[in-house]
């Protein structure tokens, strides 16, 4: 452009004019690209906005409640909350009918149960709460009126369904909402179960994934001669299976874990009575199978960035080979192995498809006791209450997805606070 | 060979008397040997996993046709998904997975690729320190929360602005966009990386020959980054079609022969997820024909997997 200069003959004058037409319209076209590659990205990270707003929507808002009974009838105006176990049973007993008792009874013995499990019980049952409607949070806060006027209305319209009904502001993730045991009414129904069964699943996984991973990467890293052909055929491998789609895994889970080592993952050969081969800890092999590329992956990453002096200086000193690996090469690669192990860790909380091929229950009250129980997850329930019709459930659900998010977010930022830390150090 | 060895080197320097016998053969040590076949054994495990996927979806799959009236022909060409009424065609699972895989690749290809071509030669240094934890957000989100949001926000979207009568609550268009949302940031991040690595050399070279930023950008680094590119295109669509829970919880449940976005209708995944969710008994014709419908999406996923890294390896250009 800046070379352009008029000129005396025509023709070159033509000809310059022409490229100064061609490099304006350059100009234009570049800008008009620029503007399009950051639109692209902002419009990623408005996805993520609305992703995170789809959420909160339905986590907090106005909901309409209604009861049968006043709970401060019910222990002279004490609040339900602070009487003990045994009080609240007898209350229970008091309100339903003998049948529905011995009913919950039979499921969960009380004996069993604690204070929290029987509160909901009686706050479901003997005050019969219930919430009719719930309003998103953009309703909540921008057009309360609109609310009020469908509250009135709906009394008018259907006294039976509406009678009673309090409008009341609500957030759905509470204290309350961990401790209590999933169930049906979406108003006392909690995560404890699912949220202690993913802990126990994610718990067993990195037992058996953690080493088996740190093993094959030492493995391949240390030992292996890169070209003889079973270490190429490993290598292709574990890159392949880590595009293998995670509900195949499940299937692969189901018929090893779940129905081959039914024995084994049953806790019958330890003397387990009564379980199928849908326990804990086939979903946590199933799942360790699952992350195990990823931590190959990655230990193998930080066992290649520790500097060869390192070893060469160890084996100058009469080292042994796994002298070398155990006292030197691993300690220096620990940030980067734990930081794989996490964000493997992270994968295998939210990871959903193989949970339901391996036959994770919605149905479950009790908590998990041990690597043989039947169990249900947290994205399972997320799952469940997403796929039901009802406002309410999707409060829940949105709910229990912010309790998941949380964890997930806690996860990543102790592995970016391990990897700084670790890596100051060495 | 021999007991005794002389020590390789020196021995011309160090007098030959002075030397002590010392035995230098390797002397085995069953500590040693033991930890290498515990890590062998480590690695293997990958191996027994890939035989385990082959050989139990392969065994339930052979067990599937060799039921009266289910035949090869049929499983590949039926256009007609009921177990009730003992169909097995698989298309209409196939059409699902490849619409939705469809859609998720307009979205994502245009949006991942532009993104990352804004972070590799737009942003600057501190804009990309802080858009790239955005991505890996977005990147470590469960899918499941995915498919909450297709069907709490995207599908009402979608539904007031076409018309509720013209597309139905369970719907293609919407699992797919999300789906598309979902991948854009791998698309990016891979993409990214193979822009990041062309040298600055060509791009200095292209302004010098008088380019503007977007024709260095697209005519000069994109084509030099075209291995990686196309390898994280093909990535993509190998989790496009494995994706499970935003097809389960948005696509809608029931096979439909249909390309037609607006309609619901259930991919493989999903089909596998829906029925063995259910109380299925082991052995029966549905159990099986769940094995060959993932017998057939792993071999597709795997094809797809050895052509990108082979797309990699063979177009791969090395810069010094």
């Amino acid at each position: 452009m800046a070379m352009s200069q008029p000129s005396g003959s025509s023709n070159t004058s033509n000809s310059l004019s022409a490229s100064q037409q061609n490099s304006a319209q350059r100009q234009r076209k570049a800008t008009m690209g620029r503007m399009i590659f950051s639109l692209s990205t902002i419009v990623a990270i408005v996805a993520l906005l609305l992703l995170l707003w789809s959420i909160v929507n339905r986590g907090f808002g106005y909901v309409a409640v209604r009861q049968k009974v006043d709970p401060a009838t019910l222990a002279q105006g004490r609040p339900l909350a602070e009487l003990s176990k045994d009080e609240l049973v007898t209350i229970l007993q008091a309100g339903v009918t003998r049948g529905v008792f011995r009913r919950y009874d039979s499921e969960k013995p009380f004996a069993e149960r604690d204070q929290t499990e029987v509160l909901d019980l009686v706050i479901e049952r003997v005050v019969g709460q219930e919430t009719i409607a719930s309003w998103t949070l953009q309703e909540s806060l921008f057009s309360k009126p609109v609310i009020e006027t469908e509250l009135r209305d709906g009394t008018e319209k259907d006294a039976k369904k509406w009678a009673g009904a309090k409008l009341e502001w609500r957030s759905w993730v509470t204290p309350d909402f961990l401790r209590s045991v999933g169930g049906s009414n979406p108003a006392v129904a909690g995560i404890r179960v699912a949220l202690l069964g993913s802990l126990w699943v994610v718990f067993i996984t990195m037992l058996v994934a953690v080493p088996i991973g740190v093993g094959a990467a030492i493995y391949l890293e240390e030992y292996a001669n890169p070209k003889s052909r079973i270490n190429q055929f490993i290598e292709t491998n574990i890159n392949n299976l880590a595009g293998v789609p995670s509900i195949i895994y499940g299937m692969l889970g189901l018929t090893i874990f779940v129905r081959a080592l039914e024995p084994l993952t049953s806790g019958a050969i330890f003397g387990v009575q009564g379980s199928n081969g849908r326990t804990i800890l086939s979903a946590s092999l199933t799942m360790a199978l699952l992350v195990l590329p990823l931590i190959i992956i990655n230990a193998r990453e930080a066992i290649r960035a520790v500097p060869s002096s390192l070893r060469q200086a160890s084996y100058g000193l009469g080292a042994t080979k796994w002298e070398t690996v155990r006292d030197h090469v691993l300690p220096n690669a620990i940030p980067g192995i734990l930081t794989g192990a996490i964000l493997s860790l992270s994968r295998a909380i939210g990871e959903t498809a193989p949970l339901i091929v391996i036959g994770a229950s919605t149905f479950i009250i009790t908590d998990p006791t041990g690597p043989f129980s039947k169990f249900t997850a947290l994205p399972i329930q997320i799952y469940d209450w997403t796929s039901r019709p009802i406002e309410q459930f999707r409060n829940i659900a949105s709910a229990a997805i912010i309790v998941l998010l949380v964890l997930l977010i806690t996860l990543n930022f102790t592995a970016v606070l391990l990897r700084n830390r670790f890596s100051k150090k060495v | 060979m021999s007991s005794i060895n002389l020590p390789p080197m020196d021995s011309t320097v160090v007098s030959p008397l002075a030397v002590p016998r010392i035995n230098l053969k390797r002397k085995p040590r069953f500590g040693e040997t033991l930890v290498r076949i515990i890590l062998f054994l480590c690695a293997a495990v990958s191996i027994l996993t890939t035989f385990g996927i082959v050989i139990s979806l392969g065994r339930e799959a052979l067990l599937f046709f060799q039921f009266p009236g289910v035949t090869i022909t049929e499983f590949f060409t039926g256009t007609d998904w009921s177990p009730q009424s003992a169909k097995f065609g698989v298309l209409p699972l196939v059409t699902a997975t490849f619409t939705t895989s469809l859609i998720a690749m307009v979205v994502a290809l245009p949006l991942g690729l532009a993104a990352a071509i804004y972070l590799s030669e737009y942003a600057s240094f501190r804009m990309r320190a802080a858009l790239k934890p955005v991505l890996e957000v977005l990147a470590g989100v469960p899918t499941v929360v995915y498919g909450f949001f297709a069907l709490t926000f995207v599908t009402p979207l979608i539904r007031s602005v076409l018309g509720n009568d013209n597309i139905s609550i369970y719907n293609m268009l919407s699992a797919g966009l999300v789906m598309g949302i979902m991948i854009t940031p791998l698309v990016c991040s891979m993409s990214e990386d193979a822009l990041h690595a062309v040298p600055d050399s060509l791009r200095e070279g292209a302004y010098g020959v008088g380019s503007t930023k977007l024709e260095a950008s697209l005519q000069v680094v994109v084509p030099a980054a075209l291995s990686g590119i196309m390898a994280a295109v093909i990535v993509a669509i190998s989790r496009a079609v494995g994706e499970t829970m935003i097809v389960a919880i948005a696509a809608g449940a029931g096979p439909n022969f249909t390309f037609n976005p607006l309609q619901s209708a259930e991919t493989m995944t999903g089909h596998i997820a829906r029925i063995s969710g259910g109380d299925l008994s082991y052995n029966s014709i549905d159990y099986d024909s769940l094995f060959a419908i993932g017998l057939l999406l792993f071999f597709i996923t795997l094809v797809l997997n050895l052509v990108s890294r082979a797309l990699v390896a063979r177009f791969r250009e090395v810069y010094e």
